[in-house]
């Protein structure tokens, strides 16, 4: 019955979206029995027990991350009946974090959003998590700048003796459709065909292909994992207890332009993740093609009647809250072997706000002194901001290394600020 | 993952041709059943617990399978799933179990008396033998459902439920999240302690939620009966020992079952169980009895004869690696169990391992001596 009219039901969601009318539904039974007229069903009344909020809440008493650091029993209590619009629950987002203790050492999030909503929804527990994640980003009284005008970049063409490669990337989601967590197949292929449908429209050196990880040759197969470009099932719990997998591979793919220098993955852990980079130190023309394809893209899709995800509060709405903002994350991998050897490493790299990782990505390791060098933020600078943060501090990490190449002494610079 | 009521509905919205899921390269029981018309027919259904038919089959859609072995491909999330989604788990019931038709009934016989002989395996041969089932407790729903208030009720009532047992099932209850080093030290020594799920064929069902919260292992003094909570059913119970006494093994078996399954009906929470189908779990392979009994047995020689396989089959039992499902024999030691769940009894299954290891162990002697066993070859059972 709901099938006929499923494009102009379509229609009123997003229009409902766009005029940020957030629903909260409250007291899960009395929806359900609301929604749920069901002639179908067997059995009479739910037979489901209902227990409190007490002997619900999840044991974290080993467990080190935000979502842990921030869930008290009584916003539990407080956010356990509330559900999205779409039906996504508080029990699901901290599953991820309930199933994953975490390390001693590395605190990750612990809890996604399986929609835009459910940082409305469940916004008593997201906000602390954004804060302590963000260091001290605000979400209830700052406003987050989005600036993607690479123009405003200075300098930016780093020396290619120590600068290998330079790469910028970051996430978008299609507004209207639920997220990873907690899409349905149909969703899922939805994303996949406005994103496909929209970069058949670019252009010039833009121009690129998609292919299906479905559909996908051996020969296309190969081609990709020997470009670094293919990207596989989930296997991290992280992602997996967050039922990011679930289906694979259906309507999952990568997209790239013919010159391999923008590259699109297609619902892996977020709807769109959209990567500019190019081997050597010109991280200006990375960003300007990472900013022209994402507008373009953009352009594309609003033309098609969609818009991105994004809000002033949280800039771009991404599934895992470490990447809201601007979801961006500019890198190079350089040469620093004498650096990263020094003591004040460590203190430099916090002072000039990057964070290093080895050249596998993160959790990897370095190897013959080549760091993966990039901006630690994520929320409450724009991207114009955090790519000068970059550009900046890798020409002062260059400057030290030359200097201990020539023996000479090196300075920790004075701490830059966090909020512009 | 399980999600909820609303979230059902709202996939309502799409058509069943946008929601349906490409089984082109997949391979197991709901792959093989599950078309569009029953996907549409089901798909706005839910069990009164709220589990719905992309609950039910999410397993299977992630976990294409293997060229070779057939997995279901589908679990429950409460009794009443196996009603509610019938037409979908009716036809891989009767694939996975030898033809069983939606009328069919279930026998139910845990008198270990009626079992014959089973106390003079050649402990030369059989080195342990063992019998598991898994028992659901009516009223809460499933591992791949259950909340953590669920699962910790359950926990709850079967810590309750053990640790009154006496006389041989005098016992303990070791919680997977409080055990101390030396516990777990000794529980894996005693090959007793169970891990947190890592196949996908469980995980993706989400049966490892919450992991360990409520999870645990009880065992009697003796070490020859334990039960696990939580894992892939509410409760999993072996009986074990040393050596080929398989009808000691039984009736510790029966025995401790009733005992447990009274205790649990005075809290009014007896065990899931129906005339079609048996006793209810959560995967539908163990229907029925839910009855794995088997052995280790030394078989060298048999093994390695081409008419093996064709023994086993013909005698209703399967063989596995002594490491379990999915692993291999190592020295020529087999563990060789019934290969029927649903359509015969605990008794049925029991005296077709006993019979049949039996056999077998003679055969083993007869190619010892250079014999042939031609003439020994059992007619299909």
């Amino acid at each position: 019955m709901k099938e006929g009219k499923m494009a102009s039901s379509f229609t009123r969601i997003l229009s409902s979206k766009r005029n940020v009318g957030i629903l909260s539904l409250v007291g899960g039974s009395v929806a359900a029995g609301f929604l749920l007229h069901r002639e179908h069903v067997t059995a009479g009344e739910p037979l489901r027990r209902r227990y409190p909020a007490s002997a619900e809440y999840p044991d974290l008493r080993k467990h080190n991350n935000c979502m842990a650091s921030s869930l008290t029993p009584a916003i539990y209590a407080k956010l356990c009946d509330k559900a999205t619009p779409n039906g996504y629950t508080l029990d699901q987002a901290i599953q991820t974090g309930v199933d994953n203790p975490g390390h001693p050492f590395i605190k990750t999030v612990g809890l996604v959003a399986g929609d835009e909503e459910s940082y409305e929804v469940f916004a008593e527990l997201l906000d602390p998590v954004i804060k302590e994640r963000h260091n001290g980003y605000d979400p209830r009284t700052m406003k987050h700048p989005t600036d993607l005008n690479a123009s405003k970049i200075q300098s930016g063409v780093f020396d290619e003796r120590y600068v290998l490669s330079s790469r910028v990337r970051t996430g978008r989601s299609i507004r209207g459709l639920s997220l990873p967590p907690a899409c349905t197949r149909a969703e899922r292929r939805e994303v996949e065909r406005v994103v496909v449908d929209a970069l058949s429209g670019l252009k010039e050196d833009l121009t690129g292909k998609y292919y299906s990880l479905t559909l996908m040759t051996e020969q296309e197969q190969q081609q990709l994992i020997d470009d670094h470009f293919l990207f596989d099932k989930p296997v991290s719990p992280l992602l997996t207890c967050a039922g990011m997998a679930r289906d694979w591979p259906d309507g999952r793919g990568i997209w790239h332009n013919n010159e391999k220098t923008f590259l699109i993955w297609i619902n892996e852990e977020d709807h769109t993740r959209v990567i500019s980079m190019e081997k050597g130190g010109n991280m200006k023309r990375v960003f300007e093609r990472f900013c022209r394809g994402l507008k373009e893209v953009e352009r594309l899709i609003q033309e098609r009647g969609w818009e991105f995800m994004w809000n002033e509060r949280l800039g771009y709405i991404l599934t895992c809250p470490s990447n809201l903002g601007t979801g961006l994350r500019a890198g190079v991998h350089v040469k620093l072997p004498r650096l990263s050897k020094d003591p004040r490493f460590s203190k430099i790299l916090d002072n000039l706000r990057l964070q290093k990782r080895g050249t596998g990505g993160v959790d990897t390791a370095a190897v013959g002194g080549v760091f993966d060098i990039s901006n630690l933020d994520r929320l409450g600078q724009s991207e114009v901001q955090l790519v000068q943060t970059v550009i900046d501090g890798v020409n002062y990490l260059i400057e030290c290394e030359k200097r201990l190449e020539k023996g000479q002494d090196i300075k920790v610079p004075a701490p830059i600020k966090q909020f512009k | 993952m399980p999600f909820g009521n609303t979230h059902n509905n709202f996939k309502l919205n799409y058509k069943v041709e946008e929601e349906f899921p490409d089984l082109s390269k997949h391979n197991n029981h709901m792959a093989k059943v599950l078309n569009k018309d029953i996907y549409a027919k089901l798909r706005d259904k839910q069990t009164p617990s709220g589990y719905t038919l992309d609950d039910v089959i999410q397993t299977g859609v992630d976990n294409p399978g293997h060229p070779f072995i057939m997995t279901v491909g589908c679990v429950a999330g409460d009794e009443e799933s196996y009603e509610v989604f019938k037409e979908l788990l009716d036809p891989i019931i009767s694939d996975r179990h030898g033809g069983y038709k939606p009328t069919d009934k279930h026998k139910t016989d845990l008198n270990f008396e009626n079992l014959k002989g089973g106390d003079d395996l050649d402990p030369n041969y059989v080195l342990s033998s063992r019998v598991r089932t898994g028992r659901s407790i009516k009223g809460y729903t499933l591992p791949p459902h259950n909340s953590r208030g669920e699962r910790r009720a359950i926990e709850k009532l079967a810590v309750e439920a053990l640790t009154s047992l006496d006389g041989e099932f005098k016992g303990k209850y070791y919680p997977l999240k409080s055990m101390t080093d030396a516990e777990q030290e000794q529980l894996i020594s005693d090959h007793f302690l169970f891990d947190k799920p890592v196949s996908p064929l469980l995980t993706c069902a989400g049966m490892a939620r919450d992991w360990p919260d409520a999870r645990g292992i009880w065992h009697n003094d003796d070490k020859t009966f334990l039960v696990w909570v939580n894992e892939e059913d509410h409760l999993r119970v072996i009986s074990m020992q040393k050596g080929g006494n398989m009808r000691e093994v039984f009736r510790r078996f029966c025995v401790g079952l009733q005992k447990i399954e009274e205790i649990f009906k005075k809290h009014n929470h007896g065990f899931m169980w129906n005339e079609h189908l048996g006793y209810i779990l959560t995967c539908p392979s163990n229907l029925g009895t839910g009855l794995r009994g088997g052995v280790h047995v030394k078989l060298p020689k048999l093994s390695t004869h081409p008419k093996f396989e064709e023994i086993l089959t013909r005698l209703r039992l399967q063989k596995r690696g002594t490491g379990g499902v999915d692993t291999a024999s190592v020295g020529g030691v087999f563990d060789i169990s019934n290969a029927d769940r649903l359509g015969s009894s605990e008794v049925d299954q029991v005296q077709l391992v006993v019979d049949g290891v039996k056999l077998m162990v003679e055969m083993e002697k007869k190619l010892e001596k250079g014999e042939a066993i031609d003439g020994m070859i059992p007619a299909q059972k």
